[in-house]
């Protein structure tokens, strides 16, 4: 493999990586904060275990989101200097920014877990908040910096130097709001239905006590109630974003779509494959004036095709695939989250096993659509790296030794995820809930402050 | 002061935070791994007690040292990051894994003892590597090929500068974090653990003298402008070791009460020492980011992301001030912590 293709690999698979732990960061803090307010308006316990347990479970996941966000901040300028060189002179200001927002959340992080019994309890609210303020606004500024790689604004190149910097017209860049709400809305949506899948689990499981029922359904409600509510957000701003792809990058979304002739009353393709050869889609379903009419709200908004650049600037043709997942994912998430919360709480009845066998799925589900959606983002901005600025080429390191970290690194994040799950599941089992509903509140507390002490 | 001097004396200033902050958290680490569970004095789980609610905010500022010099000077970084390709690499992995090991640790209590070994040592190693930087920022192991940085590992690693330096890092390291942690012992009011670190640093302090000088003497023949700077630049040199004179005797100081040693004034002493040192070495290393290819004017942002950055940097303090007081007074002030009342 050449150098580029390397580090582009080495790269994604460290993103792939990272953002497993990064979406499950801003997802898990923000459903503890309803569990803290549900707690103080209700008093019910049940929701003051939930809060424990999951920032029990976040605290674990943040000791691989922090230096695996580390890794892939300082890797960025190992792998892609020429990138980064415009980058410092163009959009520093979101990378900087993002820092203090990081530093919120870590100072927050440790205030809410290791002083939890010295805390009042508005003061517990708000530490809590603003970890998952911190964690929001991180991911909102990152993508800042995605969104301007995709619609770069702020600065002009001429003779290969950047020249005219505005760094807030690159920070404001046209992609910025739809993206990042994008981002922090599917976030939300993993977060929840991380929770539905734990949920769901556990109901499955025989020999429950009616207390630990109750315990769980609460959870499961949450989730889904919260998970209906972002897919279905996440979902209209997914098209506000098909949208924004029709205006700044066409070629992405003729090839998300396999449209290779620009044409009014354009169809929607459903899976199958993009045959460069034959200019069609093998094998999908063709809903048409589907696609014109996303992509501007009437039938007949003429939407570009791939023929009307030179092949070499084509993004790669199996984002179509990428694209499809995500969306059918998003689909299926409002699908089951609603059908569910009507089943229980409109007909009234106990959700079948089968049901609740689904539901487990949902939080995998949910991370392998923010995994595509990331793949799909980034790899349908090829050959760029910054939109009809920078070529992937000219961004990547010329050093050759990169083989021998590729499997360094593919070994670790490997070993790592299996950890992981251990850990987290050891962790629950020798803490099972049973022994958290037969304790107070101010126990729960004490525990908290000295088990996770060394 | 001109531009890229206020910038290159915040990265600076940024950096030498760090390396403070960085050496008492790798090191304290290493201590709570190896003084662990178990053994008749507390020293460990005391180590450990600081290390929880403070790694996460340590390993921020890594990020805010890189993040800094991007910003403030991008020219740098497309020298730096693919001469560092190697070196850097293996300091990302090894945090990794010292991070999540370490958070294993807390919550797998099975295999504790096992995760936090692999968390304590890759976690010795990481300062000793980032210090490898200072030398390939001096000159003598890059080369421009046709525009193309290239590092000569072979070279670096055959070179005894190098081992100097790492000899230096790693010292430094345990010799900070053992003092910070007599002095937090000392608040913790657990005697027997304040005795033990007193020793441990008082054994090491002279062993970061040694390894200094060295580390200086041993440079390169293309490094010689570095020791010309430094002897140029020897009042901070000499002051610095003032300071380490005043620090060392403050702790071996004995009262009359037999409480020996004064380890506040020791560990502000020892910070004020690196402190000089940091600021002779820096203005020796003047005008160049990277001998003899890149000055900090080469490498300087333009002055419009300069502004932005500062004005940035002024909202930032104001935030985070408030929380960092906070969070101080939870964690390094409040009995109730620190005891474990």
């Amino acid at each position: 493999m050449d150098t580029v293709v390397l580090a582009r690999a080495l790269f994604g698979s460290s993103m792939a990586f990272h953002i497993i732990f990064a979406t499950l960061g801003v997802g898990v803090p923000f459903m503890v904060v309803f569990a803290e307010v549900l707690y103080q308006i209700t008093k019910n316990n049940h929701y003051a275990i939930l809060a424990k347990r999951w920032t029990k479970g976040f605290a674990i996941i943040l000791g691989v989101a922090i230096p695996s966000g580390t890794l892939v901040g300082v890797m960025l300028s190992l792998l892609f200097p020429g990138f980064m060189e415009i980058v410092g002179q163009v959009i520093a200001l979101p990378f900087q920014v993002e820092i203090w927002a990081f530093l919120l959340e870590a100072l927050f992080m440790s205030i809410y877990v290791y002083a939890a019994d010295r805390l009042s309890p508005t003061m517990r609210i708000i530490s809590v908040f603003f970890v998952a303020l911190g964690a929001s606004a991180s991911a909102v500024l990152i993508t800042d910096a995605h969104a301007w790689m995709n619609t770069p604004r702020g600065f002009d190149l001429v003779d290969d130097q950047v020249v005219n910097v505005d760094p807030i017209a690159a920070i404001l860049s046209p992609s910025f709001f739809t993206t990042s709400s994008h981002v922090l809305l599917s976030a939300y949506m993993t977060g929840s239905f991380v929770i539905v899948s734990l949920a769901a689990y556990k109901l499955l499981k025989r020999g429950k006590t009616k207390e630990e029922r109750d315990y769980h359904y609460r959870s499961l409600k949450l989730g889904l109630m919260l998970g209906g509510i972002f897919s279905l957000l996440t979902a209209v701003n997914g098209h506000a974003t098909a949208q924004m792809l029709h205006a700044y990058n066409p070629e992405k979304l003729a090839a998300a779509e396999g449209l290779f002739e620009t044409t009014s009353h354009a169809p929607l393709a459903v899976f199958g494959i993009v045959d460069p050869v034959a200019q069609e889609i093998r094998g999908g379903i063709e809903i048409p004036w589907a696609l014109s009419f996303l992509a501007g709200n009437s039938f007949d908004t003429v939407v570009r095709g791939l023929n009307e650049w030179p092949e070499e600037l084509w993004p790669p043709l199996y984002i179509h695939t990428l694209f499809n997942l995500m969306v059918v994912i998003g689909m299926v998430l409002i699908g089951l989250s609603f059908g569910a919360l009507a089943w229980r709480y409109i007909l009234r009845k106990e959700l079948p096993r089968w049901f609740l066998r689904i539901l487990v799925c949902s939080g995998a589900l949910s991370l392998i659509g923010i995994e595509t959606g990331w793949i799909f983002s980034c790899s349908g901005r090829q050959p760029w790296t910054i939109y009809r600025m920078q070529l992937t080429s000219e961004a990547a390191t010329k050093t050759n030794n990169l083989g021998f970290l590729f499997v360094l690194f593919i070994t670790i994040y490997a070993v790592l995820l299996v950890l992981t799950a251990f850990v987290l599941r050891l962790y629950f089992k020798r803490h099972p809930v049973a022994k958290d509903l037969t304790t107070t509140r101010m126990d729960i507390l004490e525990q908290d402050g000295v088990e996770t002490n060394g | 002061m001109d531009d890229p001097t206020i910038a290159i004396l915040l990265v600076w200033a940024l950096l030498f935070v760090y390396s403070i902050l960085g050496s008492i958290d790798f090191g304290a680490g290493f201590w709570g791994m190896l003084l662990g569970r178990g053994e008749a004095s507390n020293a460990g789980a005391l180590a450990n007690r600081f290390l929880s609610p403070t790694w996460e905010v340590t390993n921020t500022f890594l990020v805010l040292v890189v993040v800094a010099l991007v910003g403030f000077f991008p020219f740098a970084v497309s020298i730096l990051g693919t001469a560092l390709l190697l070196p850097v690499g293996l300091v990302l992995f090894l945090l990794l894994i010292r991070s999540s090991f370490m958070v294993y640790a807390y919550s797998a209590r099975k295999y504790g003892r096992l995760l936090s070994i692999v968390s304590g040592a890759t976690g010795l190693l990481i300062p000793g590597l980032l210090i490898s930087v200072l030398p390939i920022s001096l000159g003598g192991f890059i080369d421009l090929e046709g525009g193309v940085p290239k590092l000569y590992f072979g070279r670096l690693l055959a070179s005894p500068t190098l081992w100097a330096h790492l000899g230096f890092g790693l010292s430094s390291e345990l010799f900070l974090s053992s003092l910070f942690l007599a002095d937090y012992s000392r608040e913790s009011r657990d005697t027997s653990a304040y005795l033990l670190y007193r020793k441990i640093a008082l054994w090491l302090g002279p062993f970061t003298l040694f390894f200094a000088v060295v580390a200086t003497y041993t440079m390169v023949p293309n490094a010689r402008w570095i020791v010309t700077g430094i002897e140029t630049n020897l009042a901070w040199f000499i002051f610095s070791i003032v300071a380490f004179i005043i620090g060392y005797c403050t702790l071996l100081w004995a009262n009359t009460d037999g409480r020996s040693g004064l380890p506040r004034v020791a560990f502000t002493a020892i910070i004020v020492q690196y402190a000089l040192a940091s600021i002779g070495y820096g203005l020796a290393h003047l005008p160049y980011l990277i001998h003899p290819y890149l000055t900090i004017q080469e490498g300087f942002t333009n002055p419009n992301q300069f502004q932005a950055l500062l004005i940035a940097y002024a909202a930032g303090i104001l935030i985070l001030g408030p929380a960092f007081y906070y969070f101080w007074k939870l964690f390094l002030k409040d009995k109730r912590y620190l005891r474990h009342e």
